[in-house]
């Protein structure tokens, strides 16, 4: 079931309007076990526009890393893909070999990982990580190598000297800066970041997301990022989507779920955020875990904890229901009214 | 949903009334370099001052590297203050120096861990903790009492049934049920100010909420002053009575979190509070973002620690470091501009 | 600013025998062995060893010391390894020879292990002019060569018996392993939970037995199999050079005496040979049981077979989801 993002239903101003950069249709992993099988992501499908910004927000265990490394085809044993399909510029990832994925990665899709300290090489200077890249991608010319690290480098606003520092040398939000240059070292048109602030302190944080969005804005790459702070986002995403226990749960434009979020997940999550304005309330937050999968509910996922459940939720899975432009997986919007909205 | 109540003046201290806990300018230096290059001093904490009272809530807030937790540390007796004194009840904290007073020490003031997953001992029920601290500190209960104990505790922090949960392993709990055993564990100790070092940093937002209601909980119920240690300025707002705000190891600003937060009077506090996302605010991103580089107290010079991030800095703050000073009843804050009296605008 | 619970933070609970139920932990060390070539070869071999050490004379009736007319036999129907210059049986000398190889290595092990816990751990944990000290002495007595330190020792206890040997080996044999359980419990120190018993108001000496120790369970067997597997060979190359006491039956000793009448050179090879086998089946033996633990305890390491490669990753995600049905984001 597909949720085409690219339908002019949300009144944004949308991006110029050509084929999309991604289409995830149905996309499953599972984690190939000696119990069994476990499903980490269920069915997921969307599709990513040029220029998008994409924000994935879940909690713990609901699969979002999955999803993210799925679809940049970097899932190890025992994950693996069970099913669907990741189509990029009209190319299904999952059926390319190394080789033609080689040459995919980095040049059109890069990916930031959460950690700068963990995916950049500890004992090589960054300017040399760089160089690496650039080889590796059949940049041979020195003189080449050394212009695009200085241009990335003042793209992300780190002084070009850096590029004789050692990662441990720059401070966490000048690592994750320099991260993000190397993913822009051949301005591909999609990266893909997992969690790239979570390891930042609030001001250093702003700095950075306010940074991503200006080159976004320039260089117009999509962007798809995976983040559990959903407030963080807010601001600078075209679109969201919910991640609940592997499956998603709500997505639409972004604007649109904070105004009128519609899954109780959603609203739960929202209002599991304590407000630094306006009254002090009491809040409640969504008490008890997501459920084990490796034995699924049969109905909704969610139903254990929702403050709205039903009977019928506890019996079959909710499909995805349209609702002022976003999709919900919750029986609460099954119903002949909204549908003919 | 019920407002939360505000009761500004909780922690009024009647004349001649010691505070629960009372810091005189506490210092912490770390030395580092080796013995073969002049030894530097990393200045963690420098001259802080402040109290806390009975049945309240007081939140440290600052970013990594503020020197927030090793306050907490220094109140715990894991470090001992390079200069200054902390009194607690009124005694010197130096002062304990035999078994039976840090052990009577440790269980009146416990503290509570940031992380759910390497603050219990994998190897051993959850039972273990809660056991032996009420083995330790209330010598007096037989075995059976002991255990109906925990299981009070337990079922005080919202384990139900404690009996059962006591059994279980670490990894058989969530993160969140995790941290709960962690405050089931100070507790029992019948304390009356915990240390909480970022206790819900590394939960999952919608069981931080769990956690900070707790939080109010004790202090209600059970009548438990809670230091709260935090980088995140919504939960201290959420569940605290005061706040103070830290920077490079010193106050930058204090007093009752409503008034912090509406008329923050230091620079820094203004930066922090328009950097935090807030889904139902707007966010203003200036063309000059603050760049968010925590500062290196190495062997520092007199002068405010922040002026070089701050955009209203005057000539003095680069010679006179600035004292902490009441600017409003009981909101004190450390800033040259603000106590001339001027309006600070600065973020 | 630390991040919410994810993969890195989900806990390795202590390998071994510390899991929900003591049986089911049995079962699930029966079923490791089973499936783990290392493991089963080796303690089926030390099965053999120890079987042979306890019960001698069911498998021979001959008495080791037993001096006969019949010297440097080749092997026959009545010695099936034939007789040394002695006249002694030489397959009686390898049997009988067993129980000594064997409590020599388990002693040492043991003894070794228990030394090296002792001074590293508590290195670790009281750090400071503790530290300073035990870490000199450590690293003195590692850096002094091992095998010139034994036999100048022995050459000064002449027919020292196997006691003597054992604290030999033990003396020499500690600091190395002294120095792994020092790191390992150093990277632990600051772990919370050990803050948190500090805090609570726990003594040093109960947080090291009671805290520290069980979750180096693993580390503590592989020390103790390591030492074990010194204490074979170590042991049994002095014997050969002809230090401790010569008339104790040994393997080692065996194999001086045959080097001594060149057993070799005579055509004599069952003497010259079999004794050599068994101590290198014995440090085999420790050996496979110490490999075979690290990769059932560490699926890392297991041999990457493709359908092996599936079912090593597996374990360890299923021991995350058997614990609180969370999974890896």
């Amino acid at each position: 079931m597909a949720h085409s993002l690219t339908d002019d239903q949300s009144g944004l101003a949308s991006p110029l309007r050509q084929d999309p950069v991604l289409e995830i249709r149905d996309l499953s992993v599972e984690y190939v076990l000696e119990s069994g099988i476990v499903r980490a992501v269920d069915n997921v499908s969307f599709d990513l526009a040029p220029g998008e910004f994409l924000a994935i927000v879940g909690e713990s265990g609901c699969g979002k890393s999955t999803l993210l490394f799925g679809i940049a085809q970097l899932l190890n044993p025992p994950a693996e893909i069970s099913g669907g399909s990741v189509t990029f510029r009209g190319r299904n990832l999952v059926q390319l070999t190394e080789r033609e994925l080689a040459a995919v990665r980095w040049k059109n899709m890069s990916v930031v990982m959460q950690s700068a300290m963990n995916a950049l090489n500890p004992v090589k200077s960054v300017g040399a990580q760089f160089k690496d890249a650039m080889r590796a991608h059949g940049v041979t010319s020195t003189a080449e190598i050394q212009r695009r690290s200085v241009e990335v480098l003042k793209m992300v606003g780190i002084d070009p000297v850096h590029l004789k520092s050692y990662p441990h040398q720059l401070s966490g939000g000048m690592r994750q800066r320099s991260m993000i240059a190397m993913a822009m070292l051949f301005t591909p048109e999609l990266i893909i970041m997992d969690e790239p602030t979570s390891a930042l302190d609030v001001v250093a944080q702003r700095s950075l997301m306010a940074q991503i969005k200006d080159l976004q804005r320039e260089y117009h790459f999509a962007v798809i990022f995976v983040t559990h702070d959903m407030s963080l986002v807010r601001h600078f995403s075209d679109h969201l989507m919910v991640m609940y226990a592997g499956q998603v749960s709500e997505v639409g434009p972004t604007r649109q779920l904070f105004d009128h979020p519609h899954h109780p997940y959603t609203v739960g999550l929202m209002d599991a955020f304590p407000s630094i304005r306006g009254p002090r309330v009491e809040l409640t937050g969504i008490p008890g875990s997501p459920p084990n999968l490796a034995r699924p509910p049969a109905g909704c996922r969610f139903s254990a904890r929702c403050p709205k459940v039903m009977p019928r939720c506890e019996t079959a899975p909710p499909l995805d229901y349209q609702v002022d432009g976003t999709s919900v997986r919750c029986f609460l919007y099954d119903s002949p009214e909204v549908l003919s909205d | 949903m019920t407002e939360l109540q505000t009761e500004p003046g909780h922690q009024q201290v009647g004349p001649g009334q010691e505070p629960l806990l009372r810091l005189d300018r506490i210092s912490r230096h770390f030395k580092i370099g080796n013995a073969v290059r002049r030894r530097s001093a990393l200045h963690a904490v420098d001259d802080m001052s402040f109290t806390v009272g009975e049945r309240e809530i007081v939140a440290i807030a600052g970013e990594s590297g503020s020197g927030k937790s090793t306050v907490a540390r220094v109140l715990a007796k894991i470090y001992k203050p390079t200069s200054g004194e902390a009194y607690f009840q009124g005694q010197p904290l130096s002062a304990i120096r035999s078994r039976r007073q840090r052990l009577r020490y440790s269980g009146l003031v416990p503290m509570v861990f940031q992380d759910p997953f390497a603050s219990l001992n994998p190897v051993f029920r959850v039972s273990h903790g809660v056991m032996r601290a009420l083995k330790l500190h209330r010598p007096e209960l037989t075995a059976e009492q002991r255990f109906a104990e925990a299981v009070r505790v337990f079922d005080a922090v919202g384990l139900n049934p404690g009996a059962e949960v006591l059994q279980r392993y670490p990894h058989e709990l969530s993160g969140g049920q995790r941290q709960r055993v962690g405050f089931a564990q100070a507790l029992a100790m019948r304390p009356k100010l915990i240390l909480a070092d970022e206790p819900v940093s590394m939960l999952d937002v919608s069981i931080r909420i769990g956690l900070l209601n707790l939080m109010r909980q004790l202090r209600d119920d059970q009548g438990v002053s809670i230091l709260y240690i935090t980088h995140d300025i919504a939960s201290a707002r959420y569940v605290a009575d005061r706040l103070i705000v830290m920077y490079a190891g010193q106050i930058a600003e204090s007093g009752p979190v409503e008034d912090v937060l509406s008329t923050p009077r230091h620079p820094y506090t203004q930066l922090l509070l328009s950097a935090v996302p807030d889904p139902r605010a707007e966010l203003s991103i200036g063309a000059d973002t603050d760049r968010g580089e925590p500062p290196r107290v190495i062997n520092p010079t007199p002068g405010c620690r922040f002026r070089f991030r701050c955009p209203i800095a005057i000539d003095e703050c680069s010679h006179i470091t600035p004292k902490l000073l009441e600017l409003s009843p009981g909101h004190d804050a450390a800033c040259h501009v603000a106590q001339s009296g001027a309006e600070v605008r600065a973020f | 600013m630390a991040i919410p619970v994810t993969t890195t933070g989900i806990p390795q609970p202590a390998a071994g025998i510390s899991g929900p139920s003591r049986r089911g932990a049995l079962n699930r060390i029966t079923k490791a062995i089973r499936t783990n070539r290392k493991a089963t070869i080796g303690v089926v071999l030390m099965a053999i060893f120890i079987f042979v050490a306890l019960f001698p004379s069911l498998l021979t009736h001959q008495s080791p010391n037993a001096v006969s007319n019949h010297v440097f036999a080749h092997p026959s129907a009545a010695h099936w390894l034939g007789t040394d210059n002695l006249g002694r049986d030489v397959y009686a000398q390898v049997i009988d020879g067993t129980r000594n190889v064997l409590i020599l290595a388990l002693a040492v092990g043991l003894l070794t292990t228990a030394v090296a816990m002792l001074i590293g751990v508590a290195a670790a944990y009281l750090g400071g002019l503790w530290d300073s000290v035990l870490n000199f002495v450590t690293d003195v007595l590692l850096v002094i060569p091992i095998f010139p330190l034994l036999i100048i020792i022995a050459a000064y206890l002449p027919n020292a018996g196997n006691n003597v040997l054992i604290l030999v080996l033990t003396f020499t044999g500690w600091s190395y392993t002294a120095r792994q359980l020092r790191s390992q419990a150093q990277s632990l120190r600051s772990r919370d939970f050990l803050l948190a018993a500090r805090v609570r108001g726990e003594r040093p000496l109960y947080i090291i037995v009671v805290e520290i120790l069980p979750t180096m369970t693993s580390l503590l067997l592989a020390s103790f199999l390591n030492n074990a597997l010194y204490a074979v060979l170590a042991g049994s190359g002095l014997q050969f050079i002809g230090l401790g006491n010569t008339n104790n039956v040994s393997w080692g000793t065996t194999l001086y005496w045959a080097q001594q009448n060149n057993a070799l050179g005579s055509g004599l090879y069952a003497w010259a040979i079999v004794p050599g086998a068994c101590i290198a089946l014995m440090g085999a033996a420790f050996a496979f049981i110490n490999y075979a633990f690290d990769e059932i305890g560490n699926p890392a390491l297991r041999p990457l077979t493709a359908a092996k490669a599936r079912k090593a990753a597996a374990a360890s995600i299923k021991r995350r989801i058997a614990g609180n049905g969370a999974l890896p984001d």
